[in-house]
């Protein structure tokens, strides 16, 4: 609790930014909401016939996904303030033009007839008569709205739109507590503060709903002209190349920070999620993301790798890691597996991912085709007496699925044992607790994340290391047997390590081949 | 003032009614009788063209609705429901003044117009003008609600069982101030009930509605006792007509009796017929009252 406390301290300027990004968000999202929403909710009672479909169209808005929402908008109007808060007034939608319907149609047939009777038009009727008594309900609806917005407000920081989101997202990708809380405790106060004002508003007179709209209102339109004006001044000056960059890698030491070190260069850069980011590159939303070199979209998107000439990244070179108990149990084990020596290379895996990625074949079906091409599955299947099962794992990402399929098949095919597949573990820290527990045998491990666990050196050794990869697999592999008797089996030959990506046409364009021609930009 | 011509009008393909044909006096209280059903309230809703006619015509002031402007019209024509249909987010001095506003008319004046009636209908505004809907008992508020058709000074009134919702004793006192200013103020009234009492208790003349068509149109006197057919013979009869008898005083009879001078109009001998052959025991009460009363009078 002491050290969140500081945490706050010390970031109060952090946390006061993401917070106003955050209800600015909200408020935007909800003033847009409320003007359409109270129009579309008296449309649909005055046309009855578009009732259904209206109301169905805003509900399934509702049912979608928040991430995939933002995915979806994201081809149309790419990242930052403006998709995210589209979204939210997507998901702010239904409550208010639901209620404001519910609250129209609610009101009692006998005084909307006295009413009509008296002489009162069709607006006459609206305006003194059906929404000040739907009011209430339009209410509640807002409020509903606002408890929303602030929860799916959270992941707007996945498309750099900023907000309290930046820290959970961060916090998680970083495993610090602190940073998830300082962005989590503050949204939900937000979220109890804006339900606790709006049923306090809710439940008074007209007259301070009035004016509260009007605060509402006047409020967010002075605020939406200073910023207008202010990004006016500033968008004339929009010549350089923005990157997009995950959390992760933005604040690891060994990410940007240290990239623009060792390259001696800075540049402008938004903050990401990792799945977006690609699409971002490809949609011209942003002109440098960092990937890994044998991720699919690479291809899917045709972008071209920055080569990392000051051997800035570490090798991430993917072996087969097993429990050497297990391997002295079984020795075919480590034979059948080292048929794979430097059988994949950058580009077979590359493409593999492609196939999982964007033509959506089975890990299991892709890995089959693989071996099969490679002719490791030309001898007839044993069907021996299966004597003991060997538990495979891996993290939860194509790659790695996809590699424990692979070792799945080698072993089946050369030796009388059994497999069984544990996928999808949520980072390198719970696999590695799994093999110590002996309930994993087996997984797919990059020498590159295994030295940062494992290695606690200065950066001058570190970078000595890395521009060898061979030192660093065999540094890997003793210091894994020696501190958890985990043996590393030969190297797969492919590299998937960190990749400074670009759009092919623009790093043509400006004549960009390796991380070092970024400087001059 | 008031012409039904040739008027039909279905509803899902079934005619509820048929050939309607009603001249409706200026200044006469006019009662659409009939069990619910009938289509007497559709007949009420065609006058403020809340419903429309599938064909025929109604003319008011000898003009067709279709030819009136529909807000003015409405304007014009002041209309009391059971439910009441008070506003509830206006208060009690808003409810009666909204026509005024909405014909544009000055708060000065509109000030004066509720207070007077207001008191009309013995509502103080004093007392009732600032409280809401909802802290208005039923009596209190078909009062608010009849001053609220009332205020604008219509010529018309209509009423759709305005009073069947209140408890017996409220109910005869309103009825009877309603009828006294209907009558101050030359007001034309049609009213829907299926209370018989409540009908001839009021009505100038009644129109008695059948399966969609009009049995009979007369005076109370002659719908009593000249019935024009079995169907209104057995409507008058039936157990409603008595439970409405039994809910009022005997002192109420008396009283309707000497205020509707029905002796003096009619043949004395068929109001002795029409209360011996009804066969309850309050009837005989009746009677008995009848003629003592009769022995006092000649």
């Amino acid at each position: 609790m002491n050290s969140f406390y500081d945490f706050l301290i010390k970031n109060k300027a952090e946390v006061f930014k993401q917070l106003m990004e955050h209800i600015e968000l909200t408020l935007v999202s909800l003033c847009i909401a409320i003007l359409l929403g109270t129009t579309i909710g008296i449309l649909i009672v005055i046309y009855q016939r578009s009732t259904k479909t209206v109301l169905s169209i805003v509900n399934t808005m509702q049912t979608i996904p928040s991430l995939a929402l933002l995915g979806f908008l994201l081809p149309f109007f790419g990242i930052g303030v403006v998709p995210a808060i589209i979204a939210l007034f997507l998901y702010a939608l239904l409550p208010i033009v639901r209620n404001t319907f519910t609250g129209i149609t609610e009101v009692d047939a006998a005084v909307k007839e006295s009413a009509i009777a008296m002489g009162m038009k069709r607006s006459q009727l609206l305006f003194k008569v059906e929404l000040p008594l739907a009011l209430p309900y339009i209410m509640a609806g807002i409020r509903t709205a606002s408890v929303i917005n602030v929860g799916v407000a959270t992941l707007s920081a996945f498309i750099a739109a900023g907000g309290l989101g930046k820290f959970i997202l961060q916090g998680i990708q970083l495993n610090n507590t602190n940073m998830i809380l300082a962005g989590a405790i503050p949204a939900s106060l937000l979220a109890l503060f804006f339900d606790a004002i709006l049923g306090k508003v809710q439940k008074s007179s007209l007259k301070i709903i009035r004016w509260f709209s009007f605060i509402l209102f006047g409020g967010v339109l002075v605020y939406l002209l200073i910023s207008g004006f202010q990004k006016l001044n500033f968008s004339s000056d929009k010549k350089e190349l923005l990157g997009g960059f995950p959390s992760e890698f933005v604040y690891r030491e060994d990410g940007l920070k240290g990239l623009f070190k060792a390259y001696d260069f800075e540049m402008d850069y938004v903050e990401m999620e990792i799945g977006l980011m690609y699409q971002a590159l490809a949609n011209k939303e942003v002109d440098v993301i960092s990937g890994f070199s044998t991720d699919g979209r690479i291809r899917a998107y045709n972008l071209k790798t920055l080569e990392d000439n000051r051997n800035y990244f570490p090798p991430y070179q993917a072996a087969p890691v097993a429990r050497r108990t297990i391997l002295n149990e079984y020795p075919e084990l480590r034979k059948s597996l080292a048929q794979l020596e430097n059988q994949i290379s950058n580009e077979e895996m590359t493409v593999m991912n492609y196939q999982v990625d964007e033509e959506k074949k089975q890990p299991e079906e892709v890995a089959q085709e693989f071996l099969k091409n490679k002719g490791f599955l030309s001898k007839n299947k044993k069907s021996e007496s299966k004597s003991r099962t060997i538990k495979i794992g891996s993290k939860a990402f194509t790659e790695n699925y996809i590699l424990a399929h692979i070792f799945k098949m080698v072993i089946e095919e050369n030796t009388a044992l059994n497999v069984e597949l544990k996928l999808g573990f949520g980072g390198t820290k719970l696999l590695m607790d799994a093999m110590k527990n002996d309930e994993i045998d087996i997984y797919p491990e990059y020498t590159g994340t295994a030295l940062l666990l494992l290695l606690e050196t200065n950066e001058k050794e570190r970078r000595d290391l890395f521009s060898n990869p061979d030192k660093v697999y065999d540094f890997v592999n003793t210091e894994s047997q020696n501190q958890f008797g985990f043996e590393w089996l030969p190297a797969l030959g492919f590299n998937n390590t960190f990749a400074i990506l670009m759009r092919h046409e623009q790093a043509k364009e400006l004549g960009l081949g390796s991380i070092e021609d970024l400087s001059d930009y | 003032m008031i012409s039904f011509e040739n008027i039909e009008k279905s509803f899902y393909q079934q005619l509820v009614l048929k050939r309607i044909n009603l001249e409706i006096q200026e200044g006469e209280l006019m009662v659409l009788l009939g069990a619910s059903g009938s289509g007497k309230t559709t007949m009420l809703r065609m006058i403020n063209a809340l419903e429309k006619p599938d064909s025929g015509s109604i003319e008011i002031s000898n003009k067709k609705i279709a030819e009136h402007n529909l807000f003015a019209l409405r304007k014009q024509i002041g209309y009391v429901i059971q439910k009441v249909g008070l506003f509830p987010h206006y208060s009690v001095f808003d409810n009666v003044a909204t026509i005024l506003r909405l014909k544009g008319e000055k708060e000065g004046l509109i000030k004066q117009k509720v207070h007077k009636w207001l008191d009309r209908v013995g509502m103080s505004a004093s007392i009732y003008g600032h409280k809401y809907p909802a802290q208005l008992s039923g009596g209190e508020a078909q009062r608010i609600g009849l001053a609220r058709a009332l205020v604008a000074q219509p010529k018309m009134i209509l009423l759709d069982e305005p009073f069947s919702a209140l408890d017996p004793i409220s109910r005869v006192k309103i009825r009877n101030e309603f009828r006294k200013i209907q009558q101050e103020e030359h007001l034309t009234a049609v009213m829907v009930t299926h209370d018989v009492l409540e009908a001839v208790s009021m009505a100038d003349r009644i129109c008695l509605l059948a399966n969609g068509e009009i049995q009979q149109v007369g005076t109370t006197q002659e719908i009593i006792f000249h019935p024009k057919n079995e169907l209104i013979k057995k409507f008058m009869k039936g157990d409603q007509f008595q439970a409405s008898l039994a809910s009022v005083s005997l002192y109420e009879i008396q009283k309707y009796i000497k205020e509707q001078s029905i002796l003096e109009n009619i043949d004395s001998s068929s109001v002795l017929d029409f209360l011996q052959n009804s066969d309850s025991k309050f009837h005989s009460e009746v009677l008995d009252a009848f003629y003592k009363w009769k022995e006092a009078n000649t």
